[in-house]
């Protein structure tokens, strides 16, 4: 345990010096500025003002920054380490293999999701300062769903890195896999795809294992409870799940599914040439 | 200590190690030299546990790939490439003598005694280091630890003269308790260093031989050189091996005065070789430590 720590610790240092990192919390401290500094607390949609505004907004650009983000920067820096001999230098101390795996998975997970739930503290804290209501329960939800989301891309990127030996064909991986999710977030191809004859039963299965939809979903489901804006398709998550049965399933699904990923690619990692 | 069985390695299709048997024991001072692509790399990445293969590979009985951290303990290990790592000097000694279970003292020590200003480097990022500082680190923390295996992939080829000695003082306080495999692309590298030496060609080991060990690691030679003119390229050579000329108007920049690590001879030497036209004079007097 106490080499999964130091492999961690390691692991943040080293982030936390790299170039990615920078851009990487200064995108999101930068959007959170930016929709302060645009007055977004001021403005209104669907009923919605203050700190609940920003939150749903800051929530739909996460969507689209973040698996992509958290995808590519891991499976360069990672594969990029292997390529650059870090492996082979750091493996050759006397560290067990899943006390170096999960270690640098904890400590890269720590580095990915602190500058975006930072972000949302940061305007917490503004907002407190204020003297403005805070939606407490929106926070604790979106942590969750960023949790979760941080964590289910990370464990693919973990697989996608131990999956490819070099940082082009890993980040070419990447671009691919999340590319391929971005597509099926697309409404109007899975109506394509049912107007063809997809059974509607296999289009909602694809929608509840996009790890990319189950956010957006459930960052829908947290600002707009009964889906209107999705239409119908709601009926078939509010009637199976509830909302928050769905909030619980966007959250402990990616949770898993990265899990899972990560477990696969450390088996992968075990098994193979480690540098 | 060391047993290679019949160990093969395939990358797709193309077989670096080819059924490699040897027997390494304690006291030996290995070069292990060959070619690009030799199979040099590979076969101390099986060592380290690094790689999958074919065949066994024995650490005082114990598989280093199923048992890394039992064998991973008893050697420090130097890459020929210094890893870009970004953190910092301090936390990195810290880091590896936490895994190693060993003092970051020790470590520290080795680095000063190699030349290091471990204050003045520890805030500062690995990879910002000079070339020579990386390598002076590396050999530190592999120094610096109770290793009874040491793996050296061409250690010394960043170090300055000064630093060079200290090296292999640091060797010869080793000599007797460890396994020393180090690996070079030239035999005139380290053949001073070693009593055993392993040249391998296309995954095969084609020369295992004994060679004389009368060398002392800890000697020096203090060494005089007369040329015939003053030369430029030659002043320049001779100044990287920290030597100094008369200050004399007649015999300045033609003798020269200077102390050459004893297991640096033949590389001194080959430097030399080089100016052969304009030597006129050379002794070297060996002798017991700076």
């Amino acid at each position: 345990m106490k080499h999964l720590w130091l492999t961690a610790w390691a692991d943040i240092i080293e982030s936390l010096r790299a170039k990615w990192f920078i851009v990487y919390s200064g995108v999101f401290g930068g959007i959170v500025v930016l929709l302060f500094v645009f007055g977004i607390t001021e403005s209104r949609i669907m009923g919605f003002t203050g700190l609940t505004r920003l939150l749903i907004t800051y929530i739909q650009l996460t969507i689209a920054i973040l698996p992509v983000f958290v995808l590519i920067t891991t499976v360069r820096s990672v594969a990029g380490d292997r390529e650059a001999g870090v492996f082979e230098y750091l493996l050759s101390l006397p560290i067990s293999l899943s006390a170096w795996f999960w270690g640098r998975f904890l400590g890269r997970f720590i580095v990915v999701f602190l500058p975006v739930f930072l972000a949302m503290v940061g305007a917490v804290i503004w907002t407190a300062i204020k003297g403005a209501d805070i939606p407490w329960v929106l926070f604790a939800s979106y942590t969750g769903l960023l949790l979760a989301v941080a964590w289910c891309f990370l464990g693919i990127g973990m697989l996608i890195s131990t999956l490819a030996r070099s940082a082009d064909v890993a980040q070419g991986l990447a671009f691919v896999v999340w590319l391929t999710l971005l597509l099926f977030l697309d409404l109007i191809l899975l109506g394509i795809m049912i107007r063809e004859g997809l059974p509607s039963e296999t289009a909602v299965a694809i929608s509840l294992i996009n790890p990319l939809q189950v956010f957006r979903t459930a960052a829908m489901v947290l600002f707009d409870p009964q889906l209107v804006i999705l239409g119908p398709s709601a009926y078939i998550i509010l009637d199976n799940f509830s909302e928050a049965g769905y909030i619980l399933w966007a959250i402990a699904y990616p949770v898993l599914l990265g899990t899972f990923c990560a477990s696969i690619g450390y088996y992968v990692f075990k098994k193979g040439d480690l540098p | 200590m060391i047993q290679f069985n019949n160990v093969k390695k395939t990358f797709r299709r193309t077989e670096v190690l080819k059924g490699l048997n040897l027997n390494i024991t304690t006291g030996d001072r290995i070069a292990l030299v060959g070619s690009n692509g030799a199979g040099k790399t590979t076969m101390i990445r099986c060592l380290l546990g690094e790689y999958t293969f074919d065949g066994e590979v024995l650490v005082n009985g114990h598989n280093p790939r199923l048992e890394r951290q039992i064998v991973l303990k008893d050697i420090g290990f130097v890459p020929q490439l210094p890893p870009p790592l970004k953190m910092p000097v301090g936390q990195l000694i810290h880091f590896s003598a936490s895994l190693c279970g060993s003092d970051p003292q020790e470590m520290i020590h080795v680095a000063e005694r190699l030349g290091l200003d471990f204050e003045q480097l520890k805030s500062r990022p690995f990879v910002k280091l000079s070339g020579g500082q990386k390598q002076k680190l590396l050999i530190s923390i592999a120094l610096g630890r109770a290793a009874k295996i040491l793996i050296l992939d061409e250690p010394a080829a960043n170090l300055d003269p000064d630093a060079r000695h200290i090296f292999f003082q640091l060797l010869a306080e080793k000599k007797d308790e460890a396994v020393m495999l180090i690996s070079s692309h030239r035999l005139d590298e380290v053949a001073a260093l070693v009593n055993r030496v392993i040249e391998m060609d296309q995954g095969l080991v084609i020369l295992d031989d004994r060679v004389e060990d009368e060398v002392d690691l800890d000697s020096v030679l203090k060494t005089e050189i007369t040329i015939k003119r003053v030369d430029e390229a030659f002043t320049k050579a001779i100044k990287l091996w920290k030597f100094e000329t008369d200050t004399d108007f007649d015999t300045a920049g033609l003798v020269w005065h200077g102390v050459v690590a004893g297991p640096d001879r033949l590389r001194f030497l080959g430097v030399l070789s080089r100016y052969a036209a304009i030597l006129k004079y050379i002794h070297m007097e060996e002798r017991k430590n700076a």
